[in-house]
C-alpha cells in the first residue's frame, strides 16, 4: 500500500509543492492521481525540510490544490527496457503510445545516468560511410561520434538526416546488429511523420525506437525525452552490443523548454535568458555517445538544431559546438543556388576525422585531399568577394581560376542529390579531379607524392570542358 | 551532541539547519553513502554545503559528518602516470571496481596503498629537518625521481629512520622529535589543502623560455618557464589541439593536464596518445612525465570547480621537488561556469553575464600560483600555466577572457576565420602578444642566434605590413600594386603558409627545434632581401614568382628533417640561382 498525500500546498507553472512529506529522496518520482482517475507523473527537484518541490512532466493543467492524491514511488525516474523496444513508439517520458500495450521489462534503468568513466571509453576510430561526398571526404562521421547538424528553419536538415540513415553503413558486414533511436523534441507532427515514413521506406522501421514529444506536448516532458532516448540507446549499445544511431531533433526546442522551466523555478538567467547551467545540461545529453571497453556496441549521435536567426554565435549552437565533436553547418546561400545537400563546408568540421581516415581506414591521400580542398575553397570565397567589388573582368587569372573552381566544385562535388550514394573512392577521385582545375603551384597543402599520383590538369580541363563555359552559364546550370 | 542532518537539497547544494559545528571550506561527508562535500556558506541558521557528486536519492535527515579538514589531496609517489577526477579519485581504480559508469559515493584511495616503492633515504639520526627538506627519494617513473619532503608543521631532530628499501605509502619511515619533545611520524605521503598555495623561499625573475616546438609560439610569442598564457578561441578553432601539442612537446619536466569540463573522448584520446608517444627529450613515453586530471563536462559541476585547484596543487608539490612543471588547463571557461552555477544556486547577486563578482579574484588567485621560484629546500623550480578559454560566441569581450587577460602575460588568440581556412595553428598573429620578450633576450642571444630577435621583429613588421596591404587588395585587387608591395604580400604569404602554419600530424613538422625555426626564418628573410635587390635593378616581380622559388620555400618545412639542418644551405643556393636567372 503506497502512502498517498492528499492535496497540494502551491501550484506554480509546471511545478507543485507538497508540504509535510517524510522520507522523500531528491530526484524521486511521484504519481499524481487526479479526481477523474487520470495519473500524471513528476519528479522531486528540491526538498526543503518537509516541503518537496515537484515538476509535473505532463503539465499542471486541471490540477487544483484539492483534487489530487500524490504517491512517492521510492526511485528516481527510470525506464523499463528490453529488446522489445525495437519498432515501438513511446511518449516523451517513455510510455508506449502505439496501442501495442506495455513492453516486457527486462531491466529498469535510471534516466539520469551516472557519467561514463573516460578510462573505460575507447577512442572512436571507425568511419561510417554515408555515401555523401561532403560528409565522407570533408567531415567524416566516425562511429561513436556526436556530430550535430546546425541548420535553420526551411533548410533540408531532416532530409539530410534521413539520407544519412538510408545510406549509412553504420556497421560493416554486421547489418542485423544496428538500430536507430529517434527522439522528437518539440517538432511538428508532420516532421515526425516524415521521419516515420522515411524509416518505413528504408525498410528499417522494426529497428527504430521512437520517442515523440511534439510541439504541443508539455515542456517538462521534453526535458526528459532525450534522456529516455539515450537511456534506451545505452541499453541497446552497451548491454545488447548493437550499433545505435541516435537522432535528436530539435535541440533548440529542448533548450527553450529548459529556459521556460528554469524561469518558472525563479533561477538567475545567464545569456539570452537561458539558465547558467545550459552547458552542463547539454553535456549530460551529448556526452552519452561513444564506445566503451566492456561492450561491442556503440552510440553515434546526430542532434539537429535550428539556429535562431541563423546565428551560429547564439548560445544554443555555441554551447553545442563546444561539446560535440564537430558540426555540419547548412548554408542558405547554397540552398538558394539549388544545391543539395547545401552543406557549408568551411564552418563544418569533424574532430574525430583525423584519426579515422587515411591508410587502413579510407585511403592514404584522404587527409591531404581534405586539407587542400578546404584551403582552395576558402580562396574561392576571397576571390568572390573581390569580384563583387571590382567586377569579375578585373580579376587576376589566378582569382578567375578560383572562381571557376568554386562553381565546378559546388556543382559536381557538393551538389550530389538525395538519391545518389558515392563510394569513398569515387568521392576522393572526384575531389582530386576538381582540384586539378587549379594550377599545380596553387596546391601547396599537400605533399608532392600525392600530386604526382592524382594531379592531372589536362584531363580535368577536358572532363569539365572549362574553356567553353563562361561563369554565367555554369551558374545557371547549378540553378536548374 | 546532536548529529547534523540534511535539511534541504537543491541540486549539488545542501543545507544543514541550526548548527555551529562546521567551519568555512571544511570537507564533509554527506549522507549514508558519504558523498564528498565542502562548506561554502555559514549563517546562524544554515550551513550551506556543495556536494562534489550527484545528489540523486539523497534524503533530508541523512547525516552530515564533519572532518575538521579543508578539501585536501594526498601527495606522494604514484601521482605521475595516473589519471584522477577533479577531487583526486583515481579513475583507473574506479573503473576496475565499478565498471564503465562512475557510481555515486565511491571511496577509493587516491594512490595505491599496496604498491611498494624503492626508497633511498637522505637523512640520518640526529639530523635537523624542517618543512620542505628532502628526506628520501624514489624512482617514481623512469624519468621522474620523487623527492619526499618533510610536511608542514614538522620541524626537529630525526630520532628514527628505517633502512633504504621497499616501503608502502603509509609505512612509517622516520620519526622526528620537535622542540616540545612531540614525536612526528613521516610516511611516504602528506596531505595539502587544494585552495592554499604551497609556500616558497622566494620568487625569481623568469629568464628561460618554455620551448614548445611550435613555431608561432617559440618564435613570435614565446612563453617563459614560470609564466602564464591564455589561449582563447571559439569552438573548432583548435584550442584543444594546441593544448595537446604543448603538453606533448614542451620541455617541462612534468605536465599536469587538467581536462576541466571538456569532452570525454578527448581525455581518452590524450591518454592514448601520451601512452604511445615518445618524449623527444628523454626518449621515454610521454605518460611517464604526465598527470591527467579529468573532470569531463558530464561529471558533477562542483568537482569541476575543484579540478583546477587539484591540478595546481599537484604542480606545486612537484615544483617544490625542483622540477619545471607545466599546467595545461582546458578550459578555464568551464571552471568559471561552474563558479557561476554554484553561485546561482546560492542565489548570490550576479555581476556580468551571470558570473559571480568574485570571478576576477578567483582567476587571479589561480594564475598567481604560477612562477619561477627558489623552493624552501633551496632548489629552483617553476610552474607555467597555460589556460584555454572558450569564449561564448567566440567573442573576446566576454568576462572570462577579459578578466584573464589582466592576469596573464601571453595571449595566443585563436581565430575562427583562420580555422575555417584550415590555417593551423589558428593563432592570430596580429591580436596575440607575449610580454616575456624583454626578459628572454639574453637567453635567445646566447642559446639560439644573435640575430634571432631582430629577425623575429622583421617577421612581425612584414606581417603587419602585409595585413595593411591586404586591405587595399580587397578593394582593388593585387595587380595594381607597385612591385615592392607585391613582394611584401608574397613574403607575407610565404611566412603564413611556410612558417606559421604547422602540421601537427606530420612526422617532422609536429615538433620543430628552435635551431630549425631560426634557420627557416633566416632563409625566408634572405629571399625577401635578395628579391628586393633584384626588383630595384628593374626586374618585374612577375619574373621572380615565375621561378616558383616562393612556392618551393613554402614546402621546406616538410622537406628538411629536424636533424639535417645543413640542408638549408641548399636553399640559399637555390635562391641565388633562381634570382640570378631573372636578373
Amino acid at each position: 500500500m503506497k502512502l498517498q498525500y492528499v492535496g497540494l500546498e502551491e501550484i506554480k507553472g509546471p511545478l507543485i509543492v507538497i508540504d509535510h512529506v517524510k522520507d522523500v529522496a531528491y530526484g524521486e518520482v511521484v504519481e499524481i492521481e487526479l479526481d477523474d482517475g487520470t495519473i500524471r507523473r513528476g519528479g522531486v527537484i528540491e526538498i526543503s525540510g518537509e516541503k518537496a518541490l515537484i515538476q509535473v512532466y505532463e503539465g499542471t493543467q486541471g490540477i487544483s490544490l484539492e483534487n489530487t492524491k500524490t504517491a512517492f514511488l521510492g526511485h528516481p525516474i527510470r525506464m523499463g527496457l528490453s529488446k522489445e523496444v525495437l519498432g515501438r513508439v513511446f511518449s516523451g517520458t517513455g510510455e508506449p503510445i502505439d496501442d501495442l500495450g506495455p513492453i516486457f521489462v527486462d531491466e529498469y534503468k535510471e534516466v539520469y545516468s551516472s557519467p561514463l568513466n573516460p578510462i573505460s571509453r575507447i577512442y572512436p576510430r571507425n568511419y561510417i560511410h554515408t555515401g555523401i561526398s561532403t560528409i565522407d571526404a570533408l567531415t567524416t562521421l566516425i562511429r561513436g561520434q556526436k556530430l550535430p547538424i546546425f541548420s535553420d528553419s526551411g533548410m533540408p536538415h531532416d532530409k539530410l538526416a534521413v539520407q544519412i540513415v538510408k545510406q549509412a553503413q553504420i556497421s560493416k558486414n554486421e547489418n542485423d546488429n544496428f538500430c536507430i533511436v529517434f527522439a522528437a523534441m518539440g517538432v511538428k507532427n508532420d516532421v515526425a511523420d516524415y521521419f516515420k515514413r522515411s524509416f518505413e521506406e528504408a525498410g528499417v522501421l522494426d529497428k527504430v525506437v521512437m520517442f515523440l514529444n511534439l510541439s504541443n506536448d508539455p515542456i517538462i516532458e521534453r526535458i526528459i525525452t532525450p534522456r529516455c532516448a539515450l537511456t534506451t540507446a545505452e541499453y541497446l549499445a552497451f548491454q545488447q552490443d548493437m550499433h545505435v544511431l541516435v537522432i535528436l531533433t530539435d535541440v533548440t526546442s529542448y533548450c527553450e523548454a529548459l529556459r521556460e522551466f528554469s524561469s518558472s523555478k525563479g533561477e538567475i538567467p545567464g545569456r539570452k535568458g537561458f539558465p547558467g547551467y545550459l552547458y552542463s545540461d547539454l553535456a549530460s545529453i551529448f556526452e552519452r555517445a561513444g564506445i566503451i571497453e566492456q561492450s561491442k556496441g556503440s552510440i553515434t549521435q546526430i542532434p539537429i538544431l535550428t539556429m535562431p536567426n541563423n546565428d551560429i554565435t547564439h548560445p544554443i549552437p555555441d554551447l553545442t559546438g563546444y561539446i560535440t565533436e564537430g558540426q555540419i553547418v547548412l548554408d542558405s546561400e547554397l540552398k538558394q543556388k539549388g544545391i543539395y545537400p547545401p552543406m557549408g563546408i568551411l564552418p563544418s568540421l569533424s574532430r574525430l576525422m583525423k584519426d579515422g581516415i587515411g591508410a587502413g581506414y579510407t585511403r592514404e591521400d584522404h587527409q591531404a585531399l581534405a586539407n587542400q580542398i578546404f584551403a582552395s575553397y576558402s580562396k574561392v570565397g576571397e576571390a568572390r568577394s573581390l569580384a563583387s567589388v571590382i567586377g569579375e573582368d578585373e580579376l587576376s587569372p589566378v582569382d578567375k581560376a578560383y572562381i571557376d573552381f568554386g562553381n565546378l566544385f559546388e556543382k559536381h562535388f557538393i551538389n550530389q542529390g538525395f538519391t545518389v550514394s558515392r563510394s569513398i573512392e569515387e568521392t576522393l577521385d572526384l575531389g582530386w579531379q576538381l582540384l586539378s582545375m587549379l594550377s599545380r603551384e596553387e596546391l601547396n597543402r599537400t605533399e608532392d607524392r600525392f600530386l604526382d599520383q592524382f594531379y592531372n590538369h589536362k584531363q580535368a580541363v577536358e572532363d569539365f570542358g572549362l574553356e567553353e563555359k563562361s561563369i554565367i552559364t555554369s551558374l545557371k546550370e547549378i540553378g536548374d | 551532541m546532536n548529529e547534523n542532518v540534511i535539511f534541504s537539497i537543491n541540486g549539488p547544494v545542501i543545507r544543514v539547519k541550526d548548527t555551529s559545528t562546521f567551519s568555512m571550506l571544511e570537507m564533509v561527508f554527506v549522507g549514508h553513502k558519504k558523498l564528498l562535500g565542502e562548506v561554502i556558506e555559514i549563517s546562524k541558521k544554515f550551513t550551506t554545503i556543495q556536494v562534489y557528486e550527484r545528489t540523486v536519492n539523497l534524503k533530508p535527515g541523512e547525516p552530515v559528518l564533519s572532518t575538521k579538514e579543508a578539501i585536501s589531496l594526498t601527495l606522494g609517489p604514484g601521482i605521475i602516470n595516473n589519471i584522477f577526477d577533479g577531487i583526486e579519485r583515481p579513475l583507473k581504480s574506479i573503473a576496475k571496481e565499478s565498471g564503465a559508469f562512475i557510481p555515486i559515493g565511491s571511496n577509493v584511495d587516491p594512490l595505491s596503498i599496496d604498491k611498494e616503492w624503492d626508497v633511498t633515504f637522505k637523512i640520518k639520526i640526529g639530523d635537523y629537518v624542517t618543512f620542505g627538506d628532502i628526506y628520501g627519494v624514489i624512482p617514481e617513473t623512469k624519468i621522474i625521481e620523487h623527492r619526499l619532503m618533510v610536511p608542514k608543521g614538522v620541524d626537529g631532530q630525526v630520532v628514527e629512520v628505517v633502512l633504504d628499501g621497499l616501503y608502502r605509502l603509509y609505512d612509517v619511515v622516520a620519526v622526528i622529535k620537535d622542540k616540545f619533545d612531540v614525536l612526528h611520524e613521516l610516511t611516504l605521503c602528506q596531505r595539502w589543502p587544494i585552495k592554499t598555495p604551497r609556500p616558497v623561499a622566494e620568487r625569481i625573475q623568469t629568464t628561460t623560455p618554455l620551448i614548445t616546438g611550435q613555431r608561432i609560439i617559440d618564435t613570435l610569442f614565446p612563453i617563459a618557464k614560470g609564466g602564464t598564457a591564455a589561449i582563447p578561441g571559439g569552438f573548432g578553432s583548435g584550442k584543444t589541439m594546441m593544448q595537446h601539442q604543448i603538453a606533448k612537446w614542451c620541455d617541462a619536466d612534468i605536465i599536469i593536464y587538467v581536462g576541466c569540463g571538456e569532452r570525454g573522448n578527448e581525455i581518452t584520446h590524450a591518454l592514448d596518445e601520451f601512452s604511445t608517444l615518445v618524449d623527444p627529450k628523454s626518449g621515454d613515453l610521454l605518460i611517464e612525465r604526465t598527470v591527467l586530471i579529468a573532470n569531463t563536462s558530464n561529471m558533477p559541476v562542483a568537482a569541476r570547480e575543484a579540478s583546477i585547484y587539484t591540478g595546481i596543487t599537484i604542480a606545486e608539490y612537484f615544483r617544490d621537488m625542483g622540477y619545471h612543471v607545466a599546467v595545461i588547463a582546458d578550459s578555464t571557461s568551464r571552471w568559471a561556469e561552474a563558479l557561476r552555477e554554484i553561485s546561482g544556486r546560492l542565489e548570490e547577486m550576479p555581476a556580468e553575464e551571470g558570473f559571480p563578482p568574485y570571478l576576477s579574484t578567483r582567476l587571479s588567485q589561480f594564475y598567481e600560483r604560477a612562477g619561477y621560484v627558489k623552493t624552501l629546500n633551496e632548489l629552483t623550480g617553476s610552474i607555467t600555466i597555460i589556460g584555454a578559454i572558450s569564449p561564448q560566441g567566440a567573442d573576446f569581450s566576454e568576462p572570462v577572457t577579459q578578466n584573464t587577460k589582466r592576469f596573464v602575460h601571453c595571449f595566443w588568440a585563436l581565430d575562427k576565420q583562420l580555422a575555417y581556412n584550415r590555417h593551423y595553428p589558428a593563432i592570430n598573429w596580429l591580436q596575440s602578444y607575449s610580454e616575456y620578450i624583454q626578459s628572454l633576450v639574453k637567453w635567445y642571444n646566447r642559446n639560439v642566434d644573435i640575430n634571432f630577435l631582430d629577425n623575429r621583429q622583421k617577421f612581425i613588421a612584414l606581417l603587419a605590413e602585409e595585413d595593411k596591404l591586404m586591405e587595399i587588395v580587397k578593394l582593388i585587387g593585387s595587380d595594381l600594386l607597385p612591385d615592392h608591395q607585391k613582394l611584401i604580400i608574397e613574403t607575407g604569404k610565404l611566412i603564413r603558409t611556410g612558417f606559421l602554419q604547422q602540421d601537427a600530424f606530420h612526422k617532422e613538422d609536429t615538433f620543430v627545434p628552435l635551431d630549425k625555426q631560426s634557420k627557416m626564418m633566416e632563409i625566408i628573410l634572405y629571399l625577401h632581401d635578395q628579391s628586393l635587390k633584384v626588383l630595384q635593378s628593374g626586374v618585374a616581380f612577375r619574373m621572380i614568382t615565375n621561378t616558383n622559388i616562393f612556392s618551393d620555400l613554402s614546402k621546406m618545412r616538410y622537406k628538411i628533417a629536424n636533424d639535417e639542418l645543413e640542408l638549408f644551405d641548399n636553399y640559399l643556393k637555390k635562391i641565388d640561382t633562381a634570382l640570378a636567372g631573372v636578373r
